[in-house]
């Protein structure tokens, strides 16, 4: 078993706990905490597919900012007394059986894929340069440059309508 | 290094989870939270067959999701105070008035 591999199990294996915590947490304090947990484990997948550059934003965004709104979010509503335990009704049910099956359709369509290795990975210098914030940066700044322009439109747009939906008087 | 299905079924397992949580849980702030492993499994996803393909343009997808994430976040948090501060509650099973 390579070093690799035992790596990838403990990552996911944590992934798929914290996420659970996620879930299962009355307290939506714990449900947070259990996400930065998870988006942690997440970067370290990432590095294991050799994406370094996203793994950091992981860091940095996820598991930095966007989490720290939601903590901010939720100490401002002061929710953190738990809730009344769930009751069983049919729709929840329904929800159940029905993410059941879709993993169970996903999980069977993809078990049939052939385990076998990307062929450009024989390549040593392009594996070198895989995934490192020069090859992202020069991909996003040339090929990609009207997306990320409208990217941060996009951010100006939405910080305007989160200041016009939440304040209460303008 | 492992084959790339190995981290589609990961992905896919997250999905799910994610889907459950909104699917099941009545918090709109865990909903939020469970939307948010959701477009972690599209990253993961993403970053699955970047790898495959050996080619960057899947590292840049997974950035437009984080920064679409973000502001998703920020107007979705930003409903929800609204929200509250109008009902006093995120149980969405209480808020309702738009159904029917």
């Amino acid at each position: 078993m390579s070093a690799e591999l035992v790596l990838f199990w403990v990552f996911a294996a944590a992934i798929v706990a914290s996420a659970g915590g996620v879930i299962i947490a009355r307290n939506a304090i714990a449900s947070a905490m259990s996400l930065v947990a998870c988006f942690f484990f997440l970067a370290g997948i990432y590095v294991l597919l050799w994406a370094h550059t996203i793994a950091a934003l992981q860091v940095l965004v996820y598991a930095g900012a966007i989490m720290v709104l939601f903590l901010f979010v939720i100490m401002l509503l002061s929710l953190t007394e738990s809730g009344p335990v769930a009751q069983l009704s049919p729709s929840r049910i329904l929800g159940a059986v029905g993410t059941a099956g879709l993993l169970a359709a996903l999980v069977g369509a993809l078990l049939r894929l052939p385990k076998t290795l990307p062929t450009w990975v024989s390549d040593t210098a392009q594996v070198q340069r895989f995934g490192t914030i020069k090859e992202v940066g020069q991909v996003m700044y040339t090929q990609w440059l009207f997306p990320f322009e409208a990217v941060s439109l996009l951010l100006l747009v939405a910080i305007v309508g989160a200041v016009v939906v939440a304040k209460p008087r303008i | 290094m492992i084959a790339t299905s190995n981290y589609l079924i990961l992905a896919a397992v997250l999905f799910c989870m994610g889907m459950l949580g909104v699917l099941i849980r009545r918090n709109a702030l865990v909903v939020f939270m469970c939307i948010e492993l959701m477009l972690n499994a599209a990253n993961l996803t993403f970053l699955a067959f970047a790898r495959e393909r050996g080619d960057a343009t899947g590292h840049i997808s997974a950035f437009f999701i984080i920064a679409v994430a973000a502001a998703e976040a920020a107007v979705g948090l930003a409903i929800v105070i609204s929200v509250f501060r109008a009902r006093g509650t995120v149980n969405i099973e209480e808020i309702q008035t738009m159904k029917h």
